[in-house]
């Protein structure tokens, strides 16, 4: 039977008993707090200065987007779904096209395809770009912050220009997307791979190898396999904790199958390793999009679908791989314009779940790594 | 392992299962009373260790709990559905099974007022304490907060 990894923590238990219960603190750290990147309210329960309990008051944005989606129809609901997980919010409207055509049996057209996969990474790289500025900000370096931001903008100015937006861009549509890419895409792109393969290796030395942040990284926020699998947790937090669960390679969508790239699996289950497990994906996705930005096949962008969509009776479940983690979209069907039911697996909430057993026995100081480690996107919480 | 050989395997074990048929996985509807016992047989003895999505569905008649599963070593997956009497919906809560069910059974409580027995911390989880009503159920109404298209 399943039990829960006891972690040997740095502070010694003696000492950590030292205080007791009367002397327990209870403090709040937000809803409106730095380091948890949006309106997340966590109330601590300290010992001295060792966490004792972590418990996250969620709800503070909470929209009820599912409820939302039952009165949009099926070409409307995918606009929502950019509003949760603002940083990936292009993955979150593919994950939605894709469970609308395995419904509707849509074949989507290769150049499609390759155009999604295209944006997915670059909108992989723009998270974990400002995620690596944020995580360094957190532990207490200012200056990456400002670097991060600079390499993002490019991102989104190449966004701005094909989509017409840069943080919701909507660009996903059923049977494929909504315009065909800008002139300028691929000579951007192409500049913007040059220069950031230059500014990867900056960050590292910036960074990566720092002995105080190394410091502060090592050996905190500790989760084991069995933990990461029973708490639900995707994405990189579960590849740290050496757990293979990259959809890109598990489920293959649009054409990942046919591409060269690696699943990042570190074994320290550590924020460190969290944190090189997103620095060596920003690589991976690089190299993808280097593969398909000459390869892009000439064609149609999107398929030819029926003004009103209607999906058939029954259920749907579709999964993608967002800078997160596993994004699941499942539709229940009644045969109407408008879905029965929808769900929305966000990765955020079930890495959230973990925080408070990674936490324990740790101080107070390492919360704000272990938070910026899990990349906590708040809207993608709440729903 | 492919639907139909999970459907033997799980035959064998559980004798009296029932499956539905027709979605993209195995689905085996459980009595909410026998959940918790089905619950432990499948985590040890099939190694579903992986519970990705737990959700309610209100069927206007009755409400349902859907738990979707998966082997994280052999890849299978398996939707369990158990259908809930609406007025006083009760199941027994696997949170000590997945951890991960905690907070989607807080969810759930707080959406659709499904009560998860022995549950550690059942409490609201979005909506404030004191708010009236399940939100996502179907006959929901909320002047206010809730714009109607």
């Amino acid at each position: 039977m399943y039990r829960e990894t006891q972690i040997l923590k740095a502070v010694p238990s003696n000492i950590a008993n030292d205080f007791d219960d009367n002397n327990e603190m209870i403090i709040n750290v937000g809803p409106q707090h730095p380091s948890t990147h949006g309106v997340l309210h966590l109330v601590i329960t300290l010992s001295g200065e060792t966490i004792k309990n972590v418990e996250p008051h969620l709800g503070y944005i909470h929209r009820s987007i599912e409820k939302m989606c039952e009165s949009l129809s099926y070409r409307q609901f995918i606009y929502v779904t950019s509003r949760m997980d603002y940083l990936s919010s292009h993955i979150n409207n593919h994950g939605c096209a894709l469970c609308v055509e395995k419904g509707l049996q849509i074949e989507v057209p290769a150049r499609a395809k390759v155009i999604r996969v295209l944006m997915d990474e670059l909108t992989r790289l723009a998270s974990h770009q400002l995620w690596w500025g944020a995580m360094a900000m957190d532990v207490g370096a200012l200056t990456p912050f400002f670097h991060a931001f600079r390499e993002r903008e490019t991102i989104n100015d190449i966004m701005e220009e094909t989509c017409g937006a840069r943080l919701t861009m909507n660009y996903m549509v059923p049977g494929g997307v909504m315009v065909d890419l800008h002139p300028n895409f691929q000579t951007k792109t192409k500049e913007f791979i040059a220069l950031f393969k230059s500014k990867i290796d900056e960050y590292d030395e910036l960074v990566t190898g720092n002995i105080i942040f190394q410091n502060r990284m090592k050996d905190v926020g500790v989760l084991s396999k069995e933990d990461a699998i029973s708490y639900g947790c995707t994405g990189p937090t579960a590849r740290a904790s050496s757990v293979s669960c990259d959809i890109r390679k598990l489920y293959p969508y649009e054409v990942y199958n046919q591409l060269q790239f690696d699943e990042v699996i570190e074994t320290g289950g550590d924020c460190y390793s969290r944190y090189l497990v997103r620095m060596r994906e920003m690589r991976q996705s690089l190299s993808i999009v280097e593969q398909l930005i000459d390869n892009i096949p000439e064609g149609e962008f999107q398929a030819k679908t029926k003004a009103v969509l209607k999906l058939p009776k029954g259920e749907f479940y579709s999964r993608i791989e967002t800078a997160r983690g596993e994004f699941g979209v499942y539709i229940i069907s009644e045969g109407a314009t408008t879905p029965y039911r929808i769900k929305f697996r966000s990765p955020g909430f079930s890495n959230l779940s973990a925080l408070n057993h990674m936490a324990k026995g740790y101080k107070i100081g390492d919360l704000v790594a272990i938070m910026g480690s899990l990349d906590l996107v708040i809207p993608d919480i709440d729903r | 392992m492919s639907n139909e050989e999970l459907k033997i395997k799980l035959s064998e074990l559980f004798p009296s299962a029932v499956f539905e048929e027709g979605g993209e996985w195995l689905t085996f509807l459980v009595e909410p009373t026998n959940w918790k016992t089905i619950a432990q047989q499948l985590r040890s003895s099939n190694d579903f260790d992986y519970l990705f999505c737990v959700t309610g569905v209100d069927w206007k008649t009755h409400l349902t709990m859907v738990y979707h599963l998966t082997s994280t070593t052999h890849r299978h997956t398996l939707v369990i559905k158990s259908k809930l009497d609406r007025n006083n919906p009760e199941i027994e809560t696997v949170s000590d099974i997945w951890r991960t069910a905690e907070f989607h059974e807080r969810e759930a409580y707080d959406l659709f007022g499904v009560k998860f027995l022995n549950h550690p911390d059942l409490r609201r989880l979005f909506m404030t304490d004191d708010w009236k009503g399940w939100p996502l159920r179907k006959d929901y109404e909320d002047p206010i907060n809730m714009i109607k298209l």
